[in-house]
């Protein structure tokens, strides 16, 4: 495969082929073997085809600039507002989707273009560049060695301590700053994390309409959402929402519950049937793997997923995990029926809700 | 008149006499018919006979003669037109085969048979009615359905309606064609595993609010960049960007850098 070997080729446009790459010596068999010899492209040796491929590359081009005049007319032609259905993808801004297209068309184009051209009609011939040393000659480092030395003699740096040491300490506290900002990641949170809103009487308030929940209301089958009063959004006299008070949010992470009625004969433990009422049970809604709003409620099988990870509690037995990464069963809340007919708390949760935290054992 | 009676010799005056009568005696019944219908007091009873005698033929099997149920399923006393009403006219009912979940497919009664279904299964005991065009119109208000189907609805069929996956074959599906009458119905009556939303803790307004955030939403709301992915959000967006962006720019890497290809010189 060497040029020799092609008599219609003329020798003087061909590229050298690499003869003076080292042989190896007999019997290394690890010797460098060098660069291969050097083969010749199409369009090397065939003007036909190099001007084909110019003409190639020149296409790319010119569809590159028609997709730039095509961006420009987009963005002034096309009604922003405009929405095309398009089979597959659905629903699009019209004008976002020539836009996206002809500019990406344009830069595509210059780059194939581009690429094209190097790989058809640009030199291919192996170069080889010899790195340099890493290290500066003598001489230069010398006279770096010397300035250094020269600068610290000026400065004094040597003979006045106090400004040596002084400047160190100055230098050594300046980071202090940042560590003292740390503390904005605490105040610690105290016993936050094993209480919630929940006391004893209070009543259960149904998030949908912002009103207290009768045992009759909740039926077999159902899901109800609720929080403890003083927590969901109520309606002014003039059916407007009030506004809720600050942290009402993080009072609400932790106090949410979800409510459901049992068969009191499916229920497994006696536990859950006492802290419920007539087969109705509150449990609360944060995931204990890590604090997901958990709500994919399965009426037939009484099991309650979480969407995060896929862990899943049975609502018959005392809220146990049944398939999943959570560790702890979901922890009830004790309710009863008080003087005006509304389901209330009996208790706050005897447990702390959510996942697990470093200090809770 | 002479006209007239040349015409009567005609070889078509058979048939037209023939298609006169027949529409005189067609539409003279449909004049009658109905009114006949509304006179008498039983058309509720009738449709309910009628629709009994659908249940036996179609239903009984799995549901029992008296649909009080079976090992193979549920009684009916007492869940109401609305929720054969859901069932039968989004095709989950009959049951093709048994399964983790009933799908919805091509319905198999026409409207007026599922009607009688409703009515007949309303009649073994009071539930929930098929509700009217006024309550599930979706012209609510769409922020608070919006609150109220993240609080409520979207830990199974995605905020944006899609739908999700739930244990061993179940799963919640896409809101995305469903009619805004059938959610209002799935709401009320809690088809298969889905809990129900009664009037006592969801009542008809929140539920209309549900319905017109899932219309504006799913029907209205255009993907801006195109391909939704599901607008199931970062995951499936990364996965789609790992896998296809990223394979073409590597396709495009290796043809940057592959070997031209040379002259055959020999």
């Amino acid at each position: 495969m060497s040029s020799q070997d092609n008599p219609e080729v003329p020798q003087e446009h061909l590229p050298e082929a690499h003869s003076s790459a080292r042989l190896p010596a007999h019997g290394d068999p690890f010797a460098d073997p060098g660069l291969p010899a050097h083969e010749p492209r199409v369009t090397d040796i065939d003007e036909k085809a190099a001007n084909r491929a110019e003409r190639q590359v020149a296409f790319l081009f010119v569809i590159s600039m028609l997709a730039t005049i095509g961006f420009i007319a987009a963005y002034v032609g096309i009604d922003k507002y405009r929405i095309i259905d398009i089979f597959f993808f659905g629903k699009i801004g019209a004008q976002n989707l020539a836009l996206g297209g002809t500019l990406g068309l344009a830069l595509f184009c210059i780059g194939a273009g581009a690429v094209h051209w190097a790989r058809t009609l640009m030199t291919d011939e192996e170069v080889v560049q010899e790195r340099h040393d890493l290290a500066s000659d003598a001489e230069a480092r010398e006279y770096a060695i010397r300035e250094f030395a020269q600068g610290a003699a000026d400065s004094a740096i040597g003979r006045r301590p106090l400004i040596r040491r002084t400047m160190i300490g100055a230098m050594a506290l300046v980071p202090l700053s940042g560590v003292v900002l740390l503390r904005d990641l605490g105040p610690l949170p105290g016993n936050k994390l094993r209480h919630t809103m929940w006391k004893p009487g209070k009543e259960l308030i149904n998030e949908a309409t912002g009103t207290p929940i009768k045992p009759d209301d909740i039926v077999k089958g159902s899901l109800t959402m609720a929080l403890p009063e003083g927590l969901v959004k109520e309606y002014g006299p003039a059916g407007e929402k009030l506004e809720l008070e600050h942290g009402w949010l993080e009072e609400a992470g932790k106090a949410a519950i979800l409510l459901v009625r049992l068969e009191p004969k499916d229920i497994k433990s006696q536990k859950e049937k006492d802290w419920g009422h007539e087969g109705i049970v509150a449990y609360s809604k944060i995931c204990t793997h890590v604090g997901c709003p958990i709500g994919l409620y399965e009426q037939q099988t009484h099991h309650l997923l979480c969407p995060c990870h896929q862990s899943t509690f049975d609502l018959a037995d005392d809220g146990k995990v049944v398939f999943g990464p959570a560790a702890r069963s979901l922890p009830q809340l004790k309710i009863h029926v008080n003087e005006a007919g509304n389901l209330a708390a009996t208790q706050d949760f005897t447990e702390p809700v959510g996942p697990s935290f470093w200090e809770r054992g | 008149m002479k006209k007239l009676s040349a015409r009567r010799r005609h070889p078509l005056a058979a048939i037209v006499v023939l298609i006169l009568a027949l529409a005189v005696t067609g539409g003279l019944y449909a004049a009658f018919a109905p009114a006949k219908k509304a006179e008498a007091d039983d058309s509720a009873s009738i449709a309910v006979e009628a629709g009994k005698k659908l249940f036996l033929s179609g239903c009984s099997t799995c549901h029992g003669l008296d649909a009080q149920g079976t090992s193979d399923g549920p009684s009916l006393v007492g869940v109401g037109a609305a929720a054969v009403d859901f069932q039968v006219s989004t095709g989950r009912m009959p049951l093709q085969q048994p399964g983790a979940q009933a799908p919805g497919k091509p319905t198999v009664y026409t409207a007026a048979q599922t009607q009688q279904l409703a009515a007949y299964v309303a009649s073994l005991g009071a539930g929930p009615e098929i509700p009217t065009a006024n309550m599930y119109v979706p012209d609510g208000d769409i922020v608070n359905g919006a609150e109220l189907f993240r609080t409520n609805c979207s830990q199974c069929h995605n905020f944006s309606g899609e739908g999700g996956a739930l244990t061993e074959g179940k799963f919640a599906p896409p809101l995305t064609d469903v009619d805004p009458k059938h959610i209002y119905e799935a709401m009320l009556t809690g088809p298969q595993n889905m809990p129900s939303f009664p009037d006592s803790t969801m009542p008809e307004q929140q539920k209309k609010d549900i319905v017109t955030y899932v219309h504006e939403t799913t029907k209205k709301e255009p993907n801006p960049g195109g391909l939704g992915l599901g607008r199931l959000g970062p995951v499936s967006e990364g996965l789609f960007t790992w896998i296809i962006a990223l394979g073409l720019l590597i396709g495009s890497a290796i043809w940057v850098a592959a070997r031209t290809p040379k002259a055959r010189t020999k």
